[in-house]
């Protein structure tokens, strides 16, 4: 169905823009979504980017999106807007990597870039922020929050990505919580409500009182929200309706001034393939306000991490630190590296002490 | 691992609030296969009814107004594909995507001002006495009212299907259009009546994601449940009780693989992700092995009146 929505999308996108070609002076902007924009959380946030590009260059800049494009299928809704003439392309999910540098091969002219991929190439820039940062501002309040010492996390997919924010989540947790316990449950979606919410019924049926979701949709905080005791924080969007309580604090993804500067790149013919990864520093990653639900000292040590973490005097993963069979991974003090085999961008395994298996993707 | 986490008595009841979406839009569809009518705009009319049955239950306070409404407005989209069908004889298989398209546009559009509101409680229903029996009661009999008007409208339909006059003249006009027209039968207004009543079921089934399973607004919330309940029409051979077997089965697997993964339970999760599929399709092909199970004859062909 997304399959057809997409490509009916593209097919409209692609007629009604052969006109908009004439006005050769204006760049044009490409987004290719995995939800639809009103997801209120990752599209959503993509989206705000994008209307950004539009106020900061008005009249000398035309965007257009396909929203709820499969990542099974994206070459096609990716090679229309090539062809429709945009200039720049943003396809901003993870599944959409392979075919954003098929489709790249194919247009030398058109520069696109790929969020939270690892695969650059002349035309293709990646970029993706540290949401593992965030990750640890949330294991800290989930570890300090608990009462049943049980936290649920609803993952999406079997990605570094995921990985790392659970990860980051877990040893957060630990440090301040030694009894904590993490239940994951794998949603295999990044984008479906029902089966979010059902997954946080089941972790909270299973004793969870803290849920940290991977998925975009914000029904995982309706379900704590029915069940009343239940700790939420905003994924990707802040989920501010959600505030006081359950959700007590959110990472927020702040893409608009990257999207304002590679389009300005663009427009001043200096766009070169870059991989950008940044954080809390950077304002990429936004710690969305912790609610007056937490315990004013939790709130005060979230904060504090928050900043160690912005300033970079503070690592998400420091040692030590071993992986979850106990081999070493991290010694006393040494930080994770960013690439290589046991970095950051491609981990692939859990760290000591997580009682479950990562599905082979 | 421990299965000990998880209770059964919980999870036989989000099995069951899990399933009605699908049961209801499957036993509407299955009416309207068996009218000889296949409409592939299920998915459009449950995210329609998903919107207006919300939007009508957070401006009334009652949710009950917001089911009503949702039936309306799925049996009105439908009618709008009935029309099309039936008199001016498109494609149904084309006009039926061409429903979920717009159903989909057309929700994200009523939706906006919607997106990020609570929705009003829906009061569950203790059947009195019935409710207090030890472990089925609180399964059974504690339950948002949805629930059980959803299993009325199946033995309902199983009832008039089998057992009436009006039902056999609707499987008279599936199973032969021209002989049931040489007989006088209104074949145009029979099928009216049936996508109506799929339409009315599918909105509901919407509703019902969008104001108890969920319960919030969310564009393309309804993600693919429609089709679901498409297949489940088909594996369940046309038959109500089978539509209502395929249905708790598959929302009782998707519940159940979430519980099993929250548990730890050493089965490649991958396994889990994929079993309320392959469950449902070969419990209900393995029910259908013997005896005739085809689809109505004249299911999906065209209808030209001769005099």
């Amino acid at each position: 169905m997304r399959v057809l929505k997409s490509l009916l999308a593209s097919a409209a996108l692609a007629t009604g823009l052969a006109g908009a070609a004439m006005a050769e002076d204006k760049t044009k902007v490409g987004f290719i979504y995995v939800g639809p924009v009103g997801d209120g959380g990752w599209t959503y946030e993509h989206d705000q980017g994008r209307k950004a590009v539009e106020a900061a260059f008005g009249d000398k800049v035309e965007t257009v999106y396909v929203e709820s494009v499969s990542e099974s299928n994206a070459e096609g809704p990716i090679t229309q807007m090539a062809l429709s003439g945009a200039d720049l392309i943003f396809t901003t999910s993870f599944g959409f990597m392979d075919a954003t540098l098929a489709v790249a091969e194919k247009f030398p002219n058109v520069k696109f870039e790929h969020a939270t991929g690892y695969k650059q190439s002349d035309n293709v820039s990646v970029y993706s922020a540290r949401f593992y940062e965030g990750r640890a501002v949330q294991g800290h309040i989930a570890g300090k929050m608990t009462k049943s010492n049980i936290i649920g996390y609803i993952a999406s997919f079997p990605i570094p990505e995921v990985i790392r924010g659970i990860n980051s989540a877990y040893i957060h947790a630990k440090k301040v919580n030694p009894d904590v316990q993490f239940k994951i449950i794998w949603a295999y979606t990044w984008f479906d409500p029902a089966k979010e919410a059902d997954a946080a019924k089941a972790l909270i049926e299973q004793g969870a009182d803290v849920i940290l979701q991977h998925t975009d949709s914000t029904a995982p905080q309706a379900a704590a929200k029915e069940a009343g005791n239940v700790v939420t924080f905003g994924q990707a969007s802040d989920m501010s309706e959600y505030a006081p309580f359950p959700r007590v604090s959110s990472i927020i993804d702040d893409w608009a001034p990257y999207y304002v500067a590679r389009t300005k790149a663009v427009m001043d013919g200096t766009w070169e393939s870059v991989s950008t990864w940044d954080g809390i520093g950077a304002g990429m990653v936004g710690i969305g306000e912790i609610s007056d639900a937490v315990p004013a000292d939790v709130k005060a040590e979230a904060e504090a991490l928050r900043d160690a973490l912005a300033s970079g005097e503070y690592h998400a993963f420091t040692g030590p630190l071993n992986k979850q069979d106990g081999t070493p991974w991290l010694a006393d003090g040494e930080t994770a590296a960013d690439y290589g085999d046991d970095g950051l961008a491609g981990m692939s395994f859990y760290v000591e002490g997580i009682e479950a298996e990562i599905p082979s993707n | 691992m421990d299965l000990g986490q998880i209770n059964p008595l919980l999870l036989l009841a989000s099995l069951m609030v899990a399933a009605t979406p699908i049961l209801l839009a499957a036993i509407g569809e299955a009416v309207v296969e068996k009218s000889g009518v296949l409409n592939l705009g299920v998915e459009g009319m449950m995210i329609t009814g998903a919107v207006v049955g919300f939007a009508f239950g957070v401006n009334t306070g009652a949710p009950s107004i917001g089911f009503v409404a949702a039936a309306f407005a799925g049996a009105a989209l439908s009618m709008l594909f009935g029309v099309l069908v039936l008199y001016l004889k498109s494609n149904q298989v084309a006009t039926g995507l061409g429903l979920t398209l717009f159903g989909l546009g057309l929700s994200a559009l009523i939706g906006k001002p919607y997106e990020g509101i609570k929705a009003p409680t829906m009061a569950k229903w203790e059947i009195p006495l019935l409710s207090d029996i030890p472990v089925l009661g609180p399964i059974m009999f504690r339950h948002d009212p949805m629930v059980y008007v959803s299993l009325i409208i199946v033995a309902l339909t199983w009832y008039v299907l089998t057992r009436t006059r009006a039902g056999l003249i609707l499987r008279g006009v599936g199973e032969n259009h021209n002989a049931a027209h040489a007989l006088g039968y209104k074949v145009i207004r029979v099928r009216l009546m049936a996508i109506a009543f799929g339409g009315a079921c599918a909105g509901m089934g919407g509703a019902y994601i969008s104001l108890v399973r969920v319960p919030q607004w969310v564009e393309g919330m309804t993600a693919g449940a429609g089709w679901i309940a498409l297949a489940i029409v088909v594996f369940a051979s046309w038959r109500p009780w089978r539509v209502l077997l395929g249905a708790y089965l598959f929302g009782g697997i998707s519940v159940l693989q979430l519980n099993l993964q929250a548990a730890g339970v050493p089965i490649p999760v991958e396994i889990l992700a994929m079993s309320p599929y392959l469950i449902t399709i070969l419990v209900l092909v393995v029910i259908s092995l013997r005896g005739n199970h085809g689809a109505p004859g004249s299911l999906g062909r065209e209808f030209h009146a001769t005099h």
